[in-house]
């Protein structure tokens, strides 16, 4: 059975999760960050324009003074009061003095700490009967009595409505910045993933590949993946050196071994026809049996490497695989007439086009036979079918009345793997593994299946070529 | 020039009014005392509201609320202001018609914050969550028609400037405004007509004239009114009339079409009250409809929409606002108290 590829261990947090938590932290950030700029903001806008207001509050306080032949008269403004009071319900205290001597207004109202001139009011903030006032103060002098007098006119207010202006602006961007931080979340998983797709997408490549597909990625990547992409490319370029020296050197060591293996055998041949030793005789046939079985192993790891040239280069022609069956039975027909093995063909009569490699279909169907034949026993029945689907498939099933397949080994085109049944039968363990490979390099896909009432079926499908 | 009549009068109320109540020591004075309801829970209440424009609203309030009982002190506007400002007596809700006093009380941090359910109540008419207008109450002048005689009733200020001038054999010693020394009303609403009126002066000398005689209370004028010793009162809350006119045939009562005030009685909650929660609960009480509906039946016009009379084309409420501040002025009130002196005490 074959295995998936070893997991990595993932780290704690994956590249996308901490992405996104990245993305949203920083948004938390930005509106905490927000709340308190647009606070501050917003309380120094306020207290500009109230400023203003206060101001020329004072001043117009500072106009009504009048000085009369009883002394001092005062006319103060009710609709600047009335004004000062408005935006947010204020406290309003004032008071007008002559040096420390208090002429009218609230008692030990804070003073200026320097002089203010008479046009431009100082601004100081100060605390008053409980309250956090904001004062402005302007000097106006006077003619009393024949003496020039220097008042101090002070006013103050509260200023609840700045503050809670400060506030509810600072509330409302809190909202906003409230809104984009949700929609930061899926923002933040959807930005993560369109970081991490490039790398999904050559995950999805390389895993895409067939198995022997080793060529080097031509994928585009992002900047950031390209020394990924270049070291998968160097790992894949020395796969394939090490691949080809192994396929080069077996090829060869198959190719010559079979060569002295015929002459072995041609000898072994001659000295049994000319020997009447009993004894001599039996072990020169075992001796010829093990020598035909080597050099059905070499030619089938030649096969087998011809067929991994050959899908490494796959050059389709159309093939028409009824009558490549035919040759191929033909071609098996002595050995089963050897053996008197029954075969039934069916449906070669008509012709099959597939696209393919002529050469590697053959050798998958020489296989399938030779695998048949092998595990039939003597006067024994073997059917070839082969058959359209409608889904354009063309079908080839042969079927054998051998011992069938080992319950518990569903696969048995893995690479040199062998039933577990095979028993005395001489193999390799390579020919199914052919198949299979043919089968996918066309596109196609090879099975065994237990047959209906013993034995077993191998089943080739390729797909039939347009008409 | 004053009349004494009335401050005996005070007097002997409050002699026995502390007698019967054995209330401690107090500089200001109290002219009238009553217990509503015998609940465990007291709310004291210190206002200018005459008893008779109140006592009803307040019954029904007891009646609701069977655990409290309210001790109602009545008081002139500026024992009120002396009270709470400088005396720090001790009441859970004071109310009073003069406006700039409340609000200088407001101002000055004597009232505590509080949430009473206030309905309809007009922004103009509350400031902040201290301060809650309870009535409006049109500044009217009210006339004897015995008095007048054949004259023809003056339908603005100027009619009753040249009223006053062509019959000083008919008028004289028999008009009566608020005296500005012992009122707190009196002195707002010089301040306001003297703002408002600009031929006041003219009215205030012309009255000077006449020999005019000076009120602390709206009460008293109407109760001289009624007995005939004078003819015309100035400046009068209406509330008070509102005893007498409608079974009264002689009281005509006269809303002038130049302009008429109307003040907002205005009531807190004072910062040192101990059982503000109560106060809290009666002040919503004075707000809500069928309470409201009794007060503008007596004042005449509703100070939240829908709960009486809609105010007519003349009536000028003066809103509850920090404007109100600058009455309370002392270089201000000094110079006009000085104009008013000089207009009215003539040589």
């Amino acid at each position: 059975m074959r295995r998936g590829p070893p997991r990595a261990q993932p780290a704690r947090l994956s590249l996308r999760r901490r992405l996104a938590w990245q993305f949203a932290a920083l948004s938390a950030l930005l509106v905490v960050a927000l709340f308190f700029s647009v606070r501050f903001a917003a309380e120094r806008a306020s207290r500009a324009s109230q400023d203003a207001v206060l101001g020329a509050a004072v001043i117009s306080v500072g106009d009504g003074i009048r000085a009369q032949d009883m002394g001092l008269a005062l006319d103060l403004p009710y609709a600047t009061f009335s004004m000062l009071g408005a935006m947010g319900g204020e406290r309003i205290f004032y008071s007008l003095s002559i040096g420390p001597r208090l002429v009218t207004g609230y008692q030990q109202l804070p003073q200026p700490s320097q002089r203010p001139g008479d046009l431009s009011p100082v601004f100081w903030s100060a605390d008053y009967r409980g309250s956090r006032l904001r004062l402005a103060a302007i000097t106006r002098r006077v003619l009393l009595e024949n003496r020039i007098e220097e008042i101090t006119v002070v006013l103050g207010q509260t200023r609840y409505g700045q503050a809670v202006i400060a506030r509810d602006t600072a509330r409302s961007a809190v909202w906003i910045g409230l809104a984009i931080l949700a929609l930061a979340g899926p923002l933040a998983l959807w930005a993560a993933r369109a970081v991490i797709r490039p790398v999904d997408r050559l995950a999805e490549a390389v895993t895409r590949r067939g198995p022997h597909d080793l060529r080097p990625f031509r994928h585009p990547a992002p900047r950031e993946l390209l020394p990924l992409v270049g070291a998968l490319n160097g790992l894949i370029a020395r796969l394939r050196t090490a691949l080809q020296l192994a396929e080069t050197f077996i090829f060869e060591a198959a190719h010559r071994i079979r060569t002295p293996l015929s002459l072995v055998r041609t000898e072994a041949e001659m000295a049994l026809a000319e020997t009447s030793d009993p004894g001599t005789r039996q072990r020169l046939r075992r001796m010829i049996r093990a020598i035909g079985e080597s050099s059905r192993s070499a030619n089938q790891i030649l096969d087998h490497a011809m067929v991994l040239y050959r899908s490494d280069q796959f050059d389709a022609a159309p093939v028409d695989f009824a009558a490549l069956a035919g040759s191929v039975l033909r071609s098996v027909q002595p050995v089963a007439e050897m053996r008197e093995i029954t075969m039934h063909a069916e449906g070669l009569d008509l012709p099959r086009m597939v696209s393919g490699d002529g050469r590697m279909i053959e050798v998958a169907l020489r296989n399938i036979l030779d695998n048949a034949l092998k595990y039939s026993p003597d006067e024994g029945e073997v059917w070839i079918r082969l058959e359209a689907t409608e889904d354009r498939i063309a079908r080839l099933s042969v079927c054998d009345r051998g011992r069938g397949l080992p319950p518990d080994q569903p696969d048995l085109t893995a690479r040199f793997l062998r039933g577990s049944n095979a028993g005395d039968v001489v193999g390799s363990g390579l020919g199914l593994t052919i198949v299979a490979e043919v089968a996918a390099a066309h596109g196609g896909s090879f099975s065994l299946q237990p047959g209906s009432e013993k034995g077993a079926c191998a089943i080739l499908s390729l797909p039939l070529s347009q008409p | 020039m004053r009349n004494l009549v009335p401050a005996a009068v005070a007097a002997l109320t409050l002699t026995l009014a502390q007698l019967m109540f054995a209330a401690p020591a107090q500089a200001f004075d109290i002219e009238e005392r009553r217990l509503f309801g015998s609940g465990d829970r007291e709310i004291a209440v210190l206002s200018t509201t005459d008893l008779a424009a109140i006592d009803m609203v307040l019954q029904d309030f007891v009646d609701g609320h069977p655990d409290i009982r309210i001790r109602y002190d009545q008081a002139s506007s500026m024992q009120v202001f002396g009270a709470i400002h400088d005396e720090g007596a001790i009441y859970d809700l004071v109310m009073s018609s003069a406006m700039d006093l409340q609000m200088k009380l407001a101002n000055d941090g004597f009232a505590a914050p509080v949430l009473p359910r206030t309905g309809n109540l007009p922004l103009w008419a509350r400031w902040r969550d201290q301060l809650f207008g309870v009535a409006l109450e049109p500044v009217v002048t009210l006339a004897s028609r015995r008095g007048l005689g054949d004259l023809p009733v003056p339908r603005t200020r100027r009619d009753l400037i040249a009223m006053l001038r062509e019959h000083p054999d008919l008028l004289g010693g028999r008009v009566a405004t608020y005296d500005p020394v012992t009122s707190g009303v009196g002195y707002f609403l010089i301040a306001q007509d003297s703002q408002n009126f600009e031929g006041f002066w003219r009215l205030a000398e012309v009255m000077g004239r006449l020999n005019a005689r000076l009120f602390c209370c709206s009460v008293e004028m109407i109760d001289e009114l009624r007995e005939g010793r004078i003819t015309i009162a100035y400046n009068v809350v209406a509330s008070y009339a509102a005893r007498y006119t409608p079974e009264d045939p002689d009281l005509i009562r006269l809303a002038f079409e130049d302009y008429t005030f109307a003040i907002v009685r205005s009531a807190f909650v004072p910062s040192n009250a101990h059982n503000a929660a109560d106060a809290t609960t009666l002040l919503s009480y004075l707000l809500s409809g069928p309470a409201q509906r009794q007060i503008a039946a007596n004042a005449g016009v509703a100070l939240i929409p829908g709960t009486g009379p809609e105010p007519g084309p003349h009536l000028r409420p003066i809103r509850l606002d920090t404007g109100l501040l600058v009455y309370d002025d002392q270089l201000r009130r000094a110079g006009l108290m000085a104009e008013w002196n000089a207009a009215l005490v003539q040589p």
